[in-house]
């Protein structure tokens, strides 16, 4: 099969794909609602390929992620395209664009709010993002919260969120209805599946939201779904270090994310049921 | 569409140029520029001739963008300098900075927007030991580096293997001479020492005198292996020789100097792609004191080949079927010019066959 080229429209970004790998182009036709895909423009953020390396076409085949023409990442099995292509556009993302300040984390919105969601694999936050956007909460962004600077509003990319391991399950049994794509099994990462965000997602995707909130998730077997309120100063540190371009911004990612701070109010949230975690977040923007 | 094979080096060479890119264009020259390190330098050349209010505001972000991140290598560069000098005055007096760092302290135009990697020094042969030592205390260690690689540069490079600040993730390279110890061209290390220039209101700071910065900017060029920052390296040279070259003295003490440590073919190489690709003004009575240094015309030919595909950028829109065979010659061609056959043989057979193992 032919290279065929993708133009992808995905919040503020718009990313040209070249790929024949059949999988990938179906996965993304069934995760990215209609109208991400647009005509040729004039302008591409990210030019970017999925294909299979010389060599390994026939024998044990492999595909890799190309940025710009450069290989981002080692090849994996052709099956991994579709959550390659989700890492590498986030890999290309994160290294490229600094008009943001980004934030390794999940980002929902709910009456012009948002939460900002970081946290490391295995807290929860894929999880606990997908259970808020299939709970009545728009999707900014599953990966990376884009903060703008000169406004403090968060973007939104919506985009496919990435679910692994045991949380497939887990939000299959919330959300039976939502579009799930083929699980691509043996990853690094385990087993991962992405979902199709809610239309509302894809409706508003131009709308930019205020942050609001930062809970920092933690999940707990067994544990009761519980808010606990964390100092700010601690909290900026931790957001900190998860800002992926904060040392690049210099002054300029202090302030912002200083200003994040003191606009949001902070939070743990240790949670183990995901729908009464996910009243629980609610009630509380409900209230506020 | 027609896809330039290199966009860059017509903007380059006439910077009023970008005002007329349509976005169709800048959709091929943003990708190829940051490929070569030269986003932030293009960034720079427009806010300075057009403005960058002229530019599209898709586009202008990467701009942005990279220039944001030439400022933050900035900020570290000239932080890591202070902790270098720091170490090293007491033992040295001077630190005398190359190429990149020592554009930055001086702030020669190849320094506007410039994406710094690592910081380069040249220090006395006598002294390795105790730099390497002192510059180990700071943090400032051998990376991972296989034993071959790392005897290979003690016993033949120019240079310590790169030392890297595992707390900082900051690179600096020791040269003890400017080209390698095995190498053809035999040079004093002492030579450029003793012409050093120091850096105003940075005390303990130097950095190669205006001709010898040139030269020493040509030598590494035209020896060089790998040219994945090929173009960004010749753009360095000719930004310091439309620079320096108004001066009017200049182009004398640099022919007298190239001759002096016997660097004429390296400066020949280099006034030559730099006038033909990016237009350098080099006066004509210059290029006829170049004369001697021409290599004969059939290498001249192959020379010209090779660099014109060298000194594209490192994007596959770039490449043609020669790019490879080119790419491979250079490379060749650098380590026969550091090592006598009987060691570089052993070198290559060794490294193909570990390039193909990995």
């Amino acid at each position: 099969m032919q290279a065929r080229s993708v133009f992808l429209r995905t919040g503020p970004f718009l990313t040209h794909l070249q790929t024949a790998n059949h999988g990938l182009l179906e996965g993304l036709l069934s995760l990215y609602d209609a109208r991400c895909f647009v005509d040729r423009p004039p302008f591409c953020d990210f030019h970017v390929a999925v294909r299979s390396p010389p060599l390994r076409r026939w024998i044990r085949p492999k595909v890799e992620f190309l940025f710009e023409g450069a290989a981002a990442f080692k090849p994996s099995p052709p099956e991994h395209a579709l959550p390659m292509f989700e890492s590498g556009l986030n890999w290309a993302i994160s290294t490229t664009v600094n008009q943001y300040l980004i934030i390794h984390a999940a980002a929902v919105e709910r009456g012009g709010r948002a939460m900002i969601i970081p946290g490391q694999s295995g807290s929860g936050k894929s999880t606990l993002c997908a259970g808020l956007v299939f709970g009545g909460w728009r999707l900014l962004s599953d990966e990376l919260a884009l903060i703008v600077p000169q406004s403090i509003e968060a973007v939104a990319l919506a985009r496919p969120m990435n679910l692994k391991n045991e949380s497939i399950e887990v939000v299959r049994r919330l959300a039976p209805d939502a579009v799930f794509g083929r699980p691509a099994e043996d990853t690094l990462k385990g087993t991962i599946v992405l979902v199709k965000p809610s239309a509302d997602s894809f409706d508003r995707v131009e709308e930019a939201a205020s942050p609001r909130w930062i809970v920092f998730p933690n999940y707990e077997k067994g544990s009761a779904s519980e808010l606990i309120a964390r100092p700010k100063a601690e909290c900026f540190l931790e957001l900190a270090a998860n800002a992926i371009n904060y040392g690049v911004l210099g002054d300029r990612g202090f302030n912002t994310l200083a200003e994040v701070i003191t606009r949001s109010e902070c939070f743990e949230f240790t949670y183990s049921d995901l729908a009464g975690g996910v009243r629980l977040l609610t009630e509380m923007s409900d209230a506020a | 569409m027609h896809r330039p094979r290199d966009s860059l080096a017509p903007v380059l060479r006439d910077p009023e140029g970008l005002a007329r890119l349509s976005p169709e264009e800048w959709d091929v020259v943003v990708p190829q520029a940051r490929r070569s390190g030269l986003l932030g330098r293009l960034a720079d050349i427009a806010e300075r001739t057009i403005g960058t209010d002229a530019i599209p505001e898709r586009i202008r972000a990467h701009l942005l963008s990279a220039r944001i991140l030439a400022e933050k290598r900035r900020r570290e560069v000239l932080f890591d300098i202070d902790r270098l000098v720091g170490l090293l005055k007491d033992l040295l007096g001077t630190v005398v900075l190359l190429k990149g760092a020592a554009y930055l302290v001086t702030d020669l135009p190849p320094a506007a927007g410039r994406i710094f990697n690592d910081i380069d020094i040249l220090v006395p042969r006598a002294e390795l030991a105790p730099v390497e030592a002192i510059l180990s205390l700071g943090g400032w260690r051998l990376g991972e580096i296989d034993p071959y690689d790392e005897q290979y540069y003690r016993r033949w490079m120019h240079q310590l293997p790169p030392l890297v600040n595992a707390a900082r993730r900051s690179v600096v390279d020791v040269h003890h001479t400017v080209v390698p110890i095995t190498a053809r061209v035999a040079l004093d290390p002492g030579t450029l020492l003793d012409r050093v220039a120091p850096v105003p209101g940075m005390p303990h700071l130097a950095v190669l005198s205006p001709p010898d910065m040139v030269l020493h900017g040509a030598v590494h060029l035209f020896s060089e292996g790998e040219f994945e920052k090929g173009l960004r390296d010749l753009d360095d040279l000719n930004l310091l020789l439309r620079h320096f070259g108004t001066e009017n003295d200049f182009w004398d003490a640099l022919l007298t100097r190239a001759s002096a440590l016997d660097l004429g073919r390296p400066l020949f190489y280099a006034l030559r792609y730099s006038a033909k690709l990016l237009g350098t003004p080099v006066p004509p009575e210059v290029s006829r004191e170049m004369g001697p240094y021409r290599p004969a015309a059939a290498v001249r030919g192959l020379m010209d080949a090779a660099f014109a595909r060298a000194f594209r950028p490192p994007h596959p829109d770039c490449r043609d079927s020669l790019t490879g065979p080119a790419l491979a010659l250079l490379y060749v061609r650098a380590h026969y010019l550091r090592m006598p056959p009987h060691l570089l043989i052993p070198h290559l057979l060794r490294k193909g066959v570990r390039g193909h193992a990995e």
